[in-house]
């Protein structure tokens, strides 16, 4: 199996995660990267993965890993656990309310058993996007 | 049998409608004639033929709704004669047919007053699509207006000539304008608005003549003056159409008018008069409403009905001035002793009049002018006879439906027979029954089936709120479906997953639904399969709600909360040292909880496995705080201690509480256990509540707390143990498959038709036949029951997922921060 996300960026660093099997079909885990945390979710469904910031922007909390995922209009999105605020997660805006707060999203992609996260390069270690 | 109507204008049409219902056996043969060229038109309309609409567009049906009723319809043919003795009628264009009987619907003509110069080049009259062409090619070459007439049709058409860019007169002869529907201060406001408009009001004017060479130059009055004019439009009243009438012999009024006695009959008993021609009681009804209550009145009498017409309420609401005008009832106060309230606003130009009766207590009319948004539902209060508020003067406050909330009770108060749509004649039962019974929730649907609204289009506003009124009381939303990836409403996915087996969400996803599911869907999945079948729901964690996914409440920060289960609130001192010992090794801020059991908050969630472990190791379960399940069953300390006590409410708590623990429903179940009427368990504020009696229990069902309290309803009296662990196994299984998603036990019975009387009958008398299922399927989910904590605790698969990092197992979180409060932590606030 061999899928990636988003169209793979040129200096992209691609971070093993974990095995596709550690992550629970069509939910999330969260990864340690560096100092940063990162939600990373299998649609078994429709065969494809995505990972975003762990950091809901809404309260500031690291939760997002632990959210619901599903699909808008065919859109996937995830919702937070804490007040299921919703995001895309193609694109990380908020699709629930007016609030302009959106979170980021990082390129995966499956390599045999394992699941790697792409990191940019001038991204790398940087802040999560906060409201 | 061959009936011949005479006039193909709105009543007319309205008789050959109702008869056609009423014509079971098909044994009329209808004859129209239209003096028009036109198929009849809403003449209650007529105005809007300025802004656009066809004469196709006012069209009351389709051009092949004659032909296809087998009506045979002949346009721009007037009957000129009638043959009362040979019972035969001839048209202008020859015709000559017999009947057997004839309905004169011959409407009424405008009035024009006997003065000179009135068929001159620019005078007209506005009654007919042909009038009113005839008005808009004038308008062209004309600078000004002038209407003689300040009634209600006279103001429709001095705003109609207002929107020709005219400058625009109106004449009225009378010292107000609207003399019949106003007072005297309404009427000034009136004037005011128009004024404001850019109409020229011109009151206690009698026209004496019209002046000019070929065409208009001016009007002239008796007081000498005059005021020069391009066109004149004369709207001064109505004289009914009542020549054939005369001509051959009928009783007619002296001021004009059919005569007719209260089943409609002229004085030869087979013909009949309808609509705008007919006098009855010395009262020509110039309205559509009543004309439309004649031609059903016709209709029966002919169809072997006796239904006789008695008057009618002539309350009227002026549209399209721009200026809201309405008046109701004894409008003036002319009929009865009453009591006056007025009410006035003159920067808004406000005027508001309510006739009560003398103690308070009954609207018998009133007047509204500048804001009669509260005219629907003024005019039910009046024409039902509904009690008003001890102070009548709130009505003034509120306008539209909020004012009907203060009119006792508003819609919901109406009775069932309330003409809503007089026009159509449509009660609030019918509109009611269209939504309950054929399933239409939209204001079109309800158009279409009831025709209520389809006339001068008054009632709308009342119509949408009886919609959304009835679907409250079915517990309808707008929209059933459960989101976008089910178009199914909760009870039926129910009976899907029931019938097809079905043990998984994607099994449901690909036979029942579409895309990839949702925060709002996957949890009532979830809760269905729980309650079905009742298997470990952390086979799915994924679908679960947080909560449940995780099987303890997420907090602030992200941390969890422990509740161990305490069966009936008792619990020992050993069990006590434990829950402190745990709390004290993992740092636990302990609180109790306003149910009776110990809460343990800020773990993280690599711990929860190891807190869990030590209490079931001291013969502890899950609690079920989190979850839509049974929470706990709350017992007051009954007959082993307790000096009034009548029964064991504890022990009864706890065997209540050990058969339905852990079970999923649509939202959460509270229970409670008191051993006497003093009720010291609150078991009365419960989803199912049990309360000792001397012969036995007493058994409550469907309390709340929360923000809505609610007290429970006795659903059976006098039972013993057993009974009542049936009664209530029936009860909790049908609320479970029948209920929407996040309906409390309350909300349930709110929203079901029959309410609790239907409950009883269907839990204690087993009126559905169900009862024996329910109890199986209960006994089978009390069966299957197991600790959802130990699951874990024992499978190592599942302990995996119980860690903050996947990469980095039992590391904690290192965002979450706590604060100290009295010798205890609290997470930090939020930012
Ligand atoms: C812990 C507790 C407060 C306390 O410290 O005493 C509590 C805490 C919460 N309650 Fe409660 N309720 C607690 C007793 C009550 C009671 C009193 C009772 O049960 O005797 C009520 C009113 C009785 C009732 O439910 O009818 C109550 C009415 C609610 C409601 C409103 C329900 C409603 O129908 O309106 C909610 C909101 C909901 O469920 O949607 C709620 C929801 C919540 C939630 C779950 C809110 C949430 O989603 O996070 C709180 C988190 C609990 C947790 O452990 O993290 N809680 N809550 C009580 C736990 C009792 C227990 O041992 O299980
Ligand atoms: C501009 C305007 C606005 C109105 N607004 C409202 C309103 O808001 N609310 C309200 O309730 N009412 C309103 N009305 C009044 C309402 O239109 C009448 O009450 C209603 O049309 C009466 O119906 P009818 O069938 O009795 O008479 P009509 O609709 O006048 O129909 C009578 C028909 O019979 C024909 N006819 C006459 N003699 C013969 C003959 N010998 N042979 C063949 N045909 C003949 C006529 O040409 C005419 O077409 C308004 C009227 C007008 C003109
Ligand atoms: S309800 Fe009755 S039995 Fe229960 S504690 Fe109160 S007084 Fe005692
Ligand atoms: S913290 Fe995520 S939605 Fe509120």
């Amino acid at each position: 199996m061999n899928y990636s996300t988003t169209q793979d960026v040129q200096d992209i660093q691609w971070y093993p995660a974990c095995m596709i099997t550690d992550v629970p079909e069509n939910g999330g885990v969260c990864v340690k990267y560096k100092e940063e945390q990162i939600a990373l979710f299998h649609f078994a469904r429709r065969g494809e993965w995505y990972a975003s910031q762990n950091l809901c922007p809404h309260r500031r909390q690291m939760a997002i890993s632990r959210g619901m995922i599903g699909s808008q209009c065919g859109e996937p999105k995830v919702a937070c656990p804490l007040h299921k605020k919703t995001f895309s997660l193609i694109d990380g805006r908020c699709l629930s309310d007016e609030e302009d707060c959106g979170i980021k999203t990082y390129p995966v992609k499956v390599v045999d058993e394992y699941v790697y996260i792409g990191i940019a390069g001038e991204e790398n270690g940087s802040e999560a996007i906060c409201a | 049998m061959k009936i011949i109507v005479i006039g193909n204008g709105m009543v007319g049409h309205k008789f050959c409608e109702k008869l056609l219902t009423r014509d079971k056996k098909a044994e009329f043969q209808i004859t129209v004639f239209g003096e028009e060229p036109y198929r009849a038109y809403n003449r209650v309309h007529l105005s809007e033929y300025f802004s656009g609409k066809t004469a196709e567009d006012l069209s009351l049906v389709d051009r092949h709704w004659y032909a296809s009723n087998k009506i045979e319809l002949y346009l721009d043919d007037a009957v000129v004669e009638i043959d009362k003795y040979n019972k035969t009628a001839i048209s202008s264009m020859g015709r000559k047919l017999p009947y057997d009987f004839l309905v004169l619907a011959t409407g009424s003509a405008p009035f024009v007053p006997d003065i000179p110069g009135t068929s001159k080049y620019g005078v007209f009259v506005y009654r007919t699509i042909d009038d009113l062409e005839l008005i808009t090619s004038y308008a062209d070459k004309a600078k000004k207006a002038v209407v003689i007439g300040g009634g209600l049709l006279g103001l429709e058409a001095t705003k109609a000539l207002k929107d020709l860019n005219l400058e625009t007169h109106v004449v009225e002869f009378a010292p107000r304008l609207m003399p019949r529907q106003l007072d005297e201060s309404g009427a000034e406001f009136l004037k005011t608005k128009l004024e404001h408009m850019g109409i020229h009001v011109h009151l206690n004017k009698t026209a004496s003549s019209v002046s000019g060479k070929e065409k208009v130059e001016a009007l002239e009055f008796k007081d000498n003056s005059k005021l020069e004019s391009d066109m004149v439009v004369i709207s001064a009243g109505i004289k009914p159409r009542d020549e054939l009438a005369r001509d051959c012999g009928l009783r007619v009024g002296p001021r004009g008018g059919v005569i007719v006695n209260h089943k409609l009959q002229t004085s030869d008993p087979y013909i009949y008069a309808i609509g705008e021609c007919a006098l009855f009681e010395g009262m020509v009804y110039g309205l559509v409403a009543p004309g439309y209550e004649m031609a059903d009145i016709v209709a029966s009498q002919l169809t072997g009905t006796d239904k006789a017409f008695r008057g009618f309420d002539m309350s009227t609401k002026l549209k399209l001035l721009g200026v809201d005008v309405a008046s109701f009832g004894d409008a003036l106060a002319m009929e009865n002793e009453c009591r006056t309230i007025v009410f006035e606003d003159r920067v808004w130009g406000i005027y508001k009049r309510l006739n009560v009766s003398p103690d308070g207590k009954h609207l018998l009319g009133g007047i509204l002018v500048g804001d009669a948004s509260a005219y629907n539902i003024l005019l039910q209060t009046y024409q039902n006879g509904l009690a008003l508020p001890q102070n009548a003067e709130d009505l003034f406050m509120k306008s539209g439906a909020a004012a009907g909330k203060i009119a006792g009770g508003g819609i919901a108060a109406l009775p069932n027979a309330a003409l809503i749509c007089s026009c159509e004649g449509v009660s609030k039962g019918a509109i009611c029954c269209t939504v309950k019974d054929q399933g239409i929730y939209d204001l079109d649907g309800v158009k279409k089936i009831t025709k209520a609204g389809t006339g001068c289009g008054g009632c709308i506003p009342m119509i949408k709120d009886i919609i959304s009124e009835t679907l409250k009381e079915l517990g309808k939303k707008i929209k059933p479906a459960i989101c976008e990836h089910f178009d199914y409403r909760r009870q039926e996915l129910f009976d899907l997953v029931k019938v097809h087996g079905i043990k998984t969400f994607d099994e449901a996803l690909d036979k029942f639904g579409n895309g990839a599911g949702c925060e709002v869907c996957k949890p009532v999945v979830a809760s269905i399969l729980a309650s079905a079948w009742n298997e470990l729901i952390l086979k799915q964690a994924t679908i679960q709600d947080t909560n449940d996914r995780y099987l303890a409440n997420i907090q602030k920060g992200g941390t969890y909360s422990v509740v161990p289960r305490i069966p009936g609130g008792e619990i020992t001192p050993d069990k006590l040292i434990v829950i402190g010992r745990v709390a004290k090794k993992y740092n636990l801020y302990t609180k109790i909880t306003g149910a009776q059991r110990i809460d343990m908050f800020g773990a993280h969630v690599s711990e929860l496995p190891l807190i869990w472990e030590e209490l079931i190791e001291a013969g502890f379960e899950s609690g079920h705080a989190y979850g839509k399940a049974l929470r706990t069953v709350k017992s007051c300390v009954g007959s082993t201690w307790c000096r009034f006590g009548l029964h064991d409410s504890v022990s009864f708590a706890i065997r209540i509480e050990e058969r339905y623990r852990g079970l999923r429903a649509p939202h959460k179940i509270k229970s409670a256990v008191s051993g006497c009427v003093r009720e010291c368990a609150e078991a009365q504020s419960k989803d199912f509540g049990i309360i000792a009696t001397e012969k036995g229990w007493n058994l409550f069902v469907g309390g709340n707390g929360g923000s809505k309290p609610q007290h429970a309803l006795l659903l059976a009296s006098d039972i013993d143990e057993k009974t009542c662990i049936r009664y209530v196994d029936r009860f909790l299984m049908f609320y479970i498959k029948t209920a929407d998603p996040l309906t409390r036990t309350a909300t349930w019975i709110n929203k079901m038709e029959g309410g609790i009387d239907y409950l009883q009958n269907v839990i204690v008398n087993d009126s559905l036949g169900i009862g024996a299922q329910l109890e199986a399927e209960m006994q089978n989910l009390v069966d299957h029951y197991k600790c959802e904590w130990k699951e874990v605790v024992e499978s190592p698969a599942l302990r995996k997922h119980f860690n903050h990092f996947i990469n980095q197992p039992g590391e904690k979180d290192p965002n979450v921060r706590f604060e100290e409060l009295r010798g205890q932590k609290k997470a930090v606030d939020w930012k």
